[in-house]
């Protein structure tokens, strides 16, 4: 297997206060990573610093391309697909341009065609409701929104921000289903960060642990989700 | 009856500068999300551009363009020397920006061109359409421009990428950023766009008014009306609201007593207040829902 | 839930992160710096020349306008681009009672409030429904239309038109050994004291915490019971009072009264004020004023042709350098010197 991604050493914080403080992990091509832990653990802010979307330092390098010296567009760019905490809605905007939004920095325009079918072939909801103004979604819809916009991008990475917040568990496990799904049949790298741990490690094959900035234990999901005594400390159930 | 249609008829035309100007207006709201005070003073000093090139001899088309073209560049360039670094400066901080910026064009205008009133040609000529007196050729003209530009706004809005890419720069800029929109240079657009819609409001009001310093002042509160009375986030409701302030500004001239002249701009700012309080959307607007 | 409050009202403030910590230092510096300014001020009047003295009155007069319209803007987050209306019904206000009916012109203040607060409070109710640009366009609407409506016809008796009033300049009261001048920027100072020492504890009452709550997070004071659409009516209506006074005073003082002397251009000069003394930050408003009265006669003196455009770029470096106003660049210098003390 090759590294998809590879960070080392991140860090990165708001103004003075700095949140991660050198972390190092990989993603594997075509594998679903999470990233774990509690609030304030660095999740988001880990998800940010990939982006640039925050100052940040340390390596971040994409199929062995550093990025961490570029700027969000272009990070965008090389196929790192982000959906955000909040879930990003172009609220005023239309569904069906919001997920042309997604394919903004793509030029074929018979693709983008066809991606905006299979995102409606995976979110049906979200063919019917194309000339809806998005803000009037329910959240759960927009999630799926989010997530149809970063498939717009065709990514090679998809950055996932606590998708399941705010959604009922009946939803959250729709939406995981089709995760999987994405990741099977798209072949979609993905980073999952999650405070619903036992949800994340069903999807996930490889696992992070977060504290206070720095990873405290790396390995396979199945891993943790089996060893008891970890789950305790760190994820409480 | 007569004098009712008269005066609508009246008012559609003086109401098509406020429809130009509005536009600009709603521009420039929809690129920034402000409401740039000096946005009138932008359309002068364009105007006195175009008017510069007309004295020196430029085809009076020629100038037309040309000066939609410098007047383009001029709005990028103020956006990225004095809007762009102020970034996420308070809404409070970019209006003393923009009275800065109105105050400096006045004054360079004046101090350029003098304050003096200067004639403006029209290249519709200002011979009475069709030997009516109710409209000359030159509103006539500047309707058709103003319903073109509109025209032009709306496909570019609706059916181009870029019109998508500013409408979401515009509607969350962190999440433009994210799907790889470069939305410092849209900002950067829109400002140029509405500074060049300003070019085309100022030199179709220039021969109207006659040009000199302070000559958007006024239209630009009557704008300000059109655009808030159409809804701000709507081009074609700030077109049709410009004509509708015209109209009812000149009915209530005519037909209630104690107005006559003297009020008639207090009456196109009730207008804006009364409009703002029953129906903050404006009448055309978008209203935009927001779950809490 | 009282606590968060207070917390919040603690808060806000540009500089207030400094003024919380416990130093004696800080103190004292507040305690030597009032001092000068209290000593400088008395001895002002007597050590320059009439019409400097003039000047710092209109200084403090301009002041508590911007203050007005700080405590509506800065403390509780509405705009208004309309000052320069309640500006000028406070003027008019003490004007016409002096002209008319010859009223002393010590007691057409309050007057002059009681109107404003009226006239502010009403205007305050429908502007309940509209927010940040919308509030400022209607305001401005208010602003473009008070000349105008000072011009009517029917009102010329009271307030003589175009023309406007002329008024008297009252002398010095119980044979004080002060000239007009002199006398006038007594009575502003300490009329300004007043009003500021008012604001100040305004702040700290519970209308005042209402008043931020409201600024801060609408939806959240209200589920407090926090009775939104009356509090920030009243600050409306206390606002308008407070430039409203300024209004007065600035009528008795010029000694005139005319429809555009109060004009747009008034609402703007209040507002740039406000931006550059520092939005939510009381004592901002002298350097408010002090810009006002100023800095368009230094931009004037560099050139005449180009005054405007000198202003205008006056004003620029100063949101450059100063983002957040006099307010954080005061806090960011007793920043530096309190952390070397430390």
């Amino acid at each position: 297997m090759t590294k998809l991604l590879e960070v080392k050493g991140l860090h990165a914080g708001y103004g003075q206060t700095k949140v991660l403080h050198g972390i190092d992990f990989s993603i594997e091509q075509g594998s679903v990573t999470t990233l774990l832990g509690a609030n304030g653990a660095g999740k988001t802010t880990t998800l940010r610093a990939l982006c640039g979307m925050i100052r940040r330092s340390g390596d971040v390098l994409l199929n062995g391309e550093q990025i961490n010296r570029k700027q969000t567009e272009d990070i965008v760019r090389v196929g790192v697909a982000h959906v955000p905490d909040g879930r990003g809605t172009f609220t005023r905007q239309t569904v069906e341009e919001n997920l042309q939004l997604g394919a903004m920095t793509r030029g074929d325009k018979a693709a983008i065609a066809q991606d905006m079918e299979l995102v409606f072939s995976y979110f049906p909801i979200l063919k019917e409701r194309r000339t809806q103004q998005a803000g009037l979604l329910s959240g759960g819809e927009q999630q799926m929104l989010a997530v149809g916009r970063a498939l717009m991008l065709r990514p090679k990475l998809m950055l996932l921000d606590e998708p399941s917040f705010g959604l009922a568990p009946m939803i959250t496990r729709e939406i995981f289903e089709i995760f999987r799904e994405l990741n099977r049949k798209e072949k979609v790298s993905m980073l999952v960060v999650e405070q619903n741990a036992q949800i994340a490690l069903d999807l996930a094959d490889q696992a992070y642990l977060l504290e206070t900035g720095r990873i405290v234990f790396s390995g396979r999901a199945d891993d943790i989700r089996d060893d008891e005594n970890l789950r305790k400390a760190y994820l409480g159930y | 009856m007569e004098l009712f249609v008269q005066q609508v008829i009246a008012g559609i035309s003086t109401g098509s500068i406020y429809a130009c100007v509005a536009l600009a207006v709603v521009m420039i709201y929809v690129a920034i999300g402000h409401l740039n005070f000096a946005q009138g003073e932008m359309a002068m000093f364009s105007t006195f551009i175009a008017w510069q090139l007309i004295t020196w001899g430029v085809p009076y088309w020629v100038a037309f363009f040309l000066t939609i073209a410098i007047s383009f560049v001029g709005g990028v360039i103020i956006e990225r020397v004095i809007f762009k670094p102020l970034d996420n400066a308070p809404i409070l901080s970019h209006v003393v920006m923009f009275i800065a910026l109105l105050t400096i064009i006045t004054s360079a205008a004046g101090f350029i061109w003098d304050f003096s009133i200067k004639t403006f040609p029209s290249p519709f000529g200002s011979a009475p359409l069709f030997g009516s007196s109710l409209i000359s050729a030159h509103q006539a003209g500047m309707m058709a421009v103003t319903l073109l530009l509109l025209l032009a706004l709306f496909f570019f809005f609706r059916y181009t990428r870029v019109g998508l890419a500013l409408r979401a720069s515009a509607d969350n800029p962190v999440s433009a950023r994210l799907v790889g929109i470069r939305v410092s240079w849209m900002i950067a657009l829109g400002w140029g766009l509405a500074t060049a819609i300003g070019a085309v409001a100022g030199m179709l009001v220039a021969p109207v008014v006659f040009l000199e310093p302070n000559m958007m002042l006024g239209i630009l509160v009557y704008g300000f009306a059109g655009a808030v009375l159409g809804g701000l986030s709507s081009p074609g409701g700030a077109v049709l609201g410009g004509f509708l302030v015209g109209v009812i500004e000149n009915l209530a001239g005519t037909f209630i007593p104690v107005i006559g002249g003297e009020l008639k701009l207090t009456i196109a700012l009730c207008i804006i207040v009364l409009v703002l309080v029953l129906k903050p959307g404006g009448l055309f607007g978008r209203a935009t829902i927001q779950r809490v | 839930m009282s606590v968060n409050l207070e917390e919040a009202a603690e808060h806000p403030a540009v500089a207030a992160d400094i003024e919380t910590r416990p130093l004696g230092r800080d103190r004292m510096l507040k305690i030597v710096f009032g001092l000068l300014i209290l000593v400088a001020a008395l001895v002002l009047p007597f050590v320059t020349k009439s019409f400097f003295v003039f000047q710092v009155t209109m200084v403090m007069i301009y002041a508590i306008a911007i203050l007005g319209l700080n405590l509506l803007t800065g403390f509780n987050g509405q705009f208004s681009l309309g000052h320069a209306a309640f500006y000028a019904i406070g003027a008019y206000t003490a004007a016409i009672l002096m002209d008319k009916a010859e009223v002393s012109y010590v007691w057409t203040l309050p007057v002059a409030g009681i109107v404003c607060f009226v006239f502010g409070f009403l205007f305050g109710l429908p502007a309940l429904r509209l927010e940040g640009i919308y509030l400022a366009l209607a305001t401005f609407a208010l602003s473009v239309a008070t000349p105008q409506i000072l011009k009517l016809s029917p009102l010329e008796h009271w307030t003589g038109g175009v023309q406007g009033i002329v008024i008297m300049k009252p002398d010095a009261p119980f044979g004080l050994p002060l000239n007009q001048d002199q006398w006038l920027y007594f009575f502003t100072l300490i009329v300004t004291a007043l009003m500021f020492w008012m604001a100040h504890n305004l702040l700290r009452s519970r209308t005042g915490r209402a008043m931020m709550a409201i600024r801060d997070n609408p939806i959240a004071s209200r589920s407090m019971g926090v009775n939104n659409s009356l509090y920030k009516a009243t600050t409306f209506g206390i606002s308008a009072t407070y430039t409203g006074i300024a209004g007065a005073l600035g009528a008795i003082v010029v000694q005139f009264v005319a429809p555009d002397s109060f004009t747009v251009v008034l609402s703007i000069a209040l507002l740039v004020g406000l931006v550059v003394g520092g939005v939510g930050w009381i004592p901002g408003a002298f350097f408010g004023g002090l810009f006002v009265l100023f800095v368009p006669n230094i931009a004037e003196s560099i050139s005449k042709g180009l005054s405007g455009a000198f202003y205008g770029l006056i004003l620029m470096f100063l949101v450059f350098i100063m983002p957040t106003g006099v307010a954080g660049f005061i806090a960011l210098i007793r920043h530096k010197i309190l952390r070397r003390g430390a």
